[in-house]
């Protein structure tokens, strides 16, 4: 083939697919749903492995109009906020001491580094045990797992604030505190909304795990008990809310981000 | 050693008087019994090849650096304006001016200070969408709200372009006349030194190596006799050797990149740039 026959072809490729840009990124998960529709529909896949589109929606739309889905979801919400209010205090008190002065680092850096290698699911057995199988644990597990992003993220967001702006700073006459208050902590604010971001990736995945110990009520216990019935919509209407939850945490923090952050090259609207 | 001429011309109590300093990094002296006084509303120009000590100095002066041996008096009233703007990014122009600041009505000044600098339309902007020569009169306007006796400048016009230097050296020589402070301007540029101060200090191996006094009328220009004359002397004084500087590079008298290797000038561009192994 020569050159410009190769090039005539892809020009009238291109031309075929002008698509609107949404539309072609949106295509292939739409094809997918439709296969999806159409193989449930004509007995493809068996409903007992996986519900079709619109029987998983008509789930959706049944838990709601019960009210079901909505008080199980403010319950795992309550979880989840108790639990990131602990942790969230917690790594931001640890992430204060250790990186403010050099003593807190040498009495809480190593520690802290040291028990973030466990992977928190794994003390839940543990957890039972110490806080029984009430609300205690699940919360305790959203904590525990909410703390270490914020800390490890704002305590090097303080340690990496930039030295040489500090130090004209510090030419300028502020106490110690304030120095603290203006300069540094809103230096090591964008670090810890990176941090808060990933907690609340991990707020949920503790959330998903804490609920299924014997809880009574959440949007995990509504999965579980979906089980029991063999009722496969309601768990893909449990894992969609998860997911939908998860994306308007990650949309908050970035709201979060672009009022807070505003003075970012990145976000100035000239 | 010869006094400074400053504006005031009876010789009065220095402002800063610095006595017998030594400060050590590991192995040598970087500032070895090194005594200095600057006159009050003096411009002096503090002159050096790169690792003299110059910027040690600098940083004693604005109390960054303790030196563990020598006496530093120095004025209450201090500011200090370095290479980079160093403005805090997440503050508004204004509020980077008047940070520390403790009089009642810190922003009129603040904005008398931008007023100065030709930066009022900016009070509001943030400090990243400032251009290189704006953020370096943000910094200028952050020193001078301070009301400074000793005002330090490191190398403030080394990162900005060739009109914008000229500009800023302009707006410093009337800051200055304005408000008559003692400038210690750290610069490898000789140019700038006999442009704007009244006194060369050459520094060399921690100590001072010349102290020339600049008795030229101002405003300067770099064609005066006196002018050409002075220049020969601290091109001599910090070890350029001028000829090879005339023929080849007629513009450049950056003390920075000749001091490294003295007589560099002389080979060709790319055996120069060429590590010799």
């Amino acid at each position: 083939m020569t050159p410009a026959t190769a090039i005539q072809k892809t020009g009238r490729r291109s031309r075929a697919w002008t698509l609107p840009a949404g539309l072609r990124r949106c295509a292939v998960p739409l094809a997918l749903l439709v296969l999806w529709q159409a193989s449930v529909g004509l007995g493809w896949i068996s409903t007992r492995s996986i519900p079709s589109p619109s029987q998983i929606l008509t789930a959706f739309w049944d838990l709601a109009i019960s009210g079901e889905l909505a008080v199980h979801l403010l319950v795992s919400l309550g979880r989840v906020s108790a639990g990131l209010a602990i942790g969230v205090s917690a790594g931001t008190v640890c992430a204060l001491i250790a990186g403010l002065s050099r003593r807190g680092e040498d009495a809480l850096d190593a520690l802290l580094q040291m028990l973030r290698t466990l992977p928190h699911l794994a003390l839940v057995p543990l957890f039972i045990l110490w806080f029984g199988i009430g609300e205690t644990p699940k919360i305790a597990l959203v904590a525990l797992g909410t703390a270490f992003p914020i800390y490890l993220n704002l305590f090097a967001g303080i340690r990496t604030v930039d030295a040489k702006v500090v130090e004209a700073v510090s030419t300028l006459g502020l106490t110690r505190w304030e120095l603290i208050a203006q300069v540094i902590l809103p230096g090591a604010l964008p670090a810890f909304l990176t941090g808060l971001r990933y907690a609340l990736g991990v707020a949920w995945l503790s959330l998903v795990v804490g609920e299924q110990i014997n809880a009574s009520s959440g949007i995990g216990y509504l999965a579980m008990t979906a089980r029991e019935f063999l009722r496969t919509d309601v768990i893909i209407v449990a894992l969609i809310v998860y997911a939908i939850l998860g994306l308007l945490a990650d949309l908050i923090v970035r709201l979060i981000e672009r009022s807070a952050l505003v003075w970012r090259p990145a976000f100035i609207k000239e | 050693m010869s006094h400074a001429l400053s504006r005031i011309s009876t010789p009065s109590k220095p402002v800063v008087s610095v006595r017998g300093l030594i400060r050590n990094f590991g192995n040598g002296n970087v500032l070895d019994r090194l005594s200095l006084d600057l006159q009050p509303g003096s411009f002096t120009a503090l002159l050096g090849r790169s690792g003299c000590g110059k910027s040690t100095l600098l940083r004693t002066l604005a109390k960054l650096d303790q030196a563990p041996e020598g006496t530093v008096q120095l004025p209450e009233e201090r500011a200090a304006v370095f290479q980079e703007p160093r403005l805090v990014p997440w503050m508004h122009v204004l509020r980077n001016v008047t940070l520390g600041l403790r009089h009642p009505d810190a922003e009129a000044r603040g904005l008398a200070a931008l007023a100065e600098v030709g930066l009022s339309h900016r009070a509001r902007a943030w400090p990243l969408t400032l251009s290189g020569g704006e953020a370096q009169r943000a910094a200028l306007a952050r020193a001078l709200v301070r009301e400074p006796r000793l005002l330090l400048l490191d190398e403030p016009f080394a990162a900005l372009d060739a009109l914008t230097r000229m500009r800023m050296q302009g707006l410093v020589e009337t800051l200055w006349r304005a408000h008559a402070p003692a400038v210690l301007l750290v610069t490898h540029d000789v140019d700038e030194a006999l442009l704007l101060a009244d006194r060369a200090v050459v520094m060399a191996n921690g100590k001072i190596a010349a102290d020339i006094p600049i008795p030229l009328a101002r405003p300067r220009r770099h064609g005066d006799p006196g002018f050409i004359a002075l220049r020969s002397r601290l091109l001599a004084e910090l070890g350029v050797d001028e000829e090879h500087l005339a023929t080849r590079e007629p513009q450049r008298t950056d003390a920075r990149t000749s001091g490294a290797k003295p007589g560099g000038y002389g080979l060709p561009t790319g055996a120069a740039a060429a590590p010799s192994l």
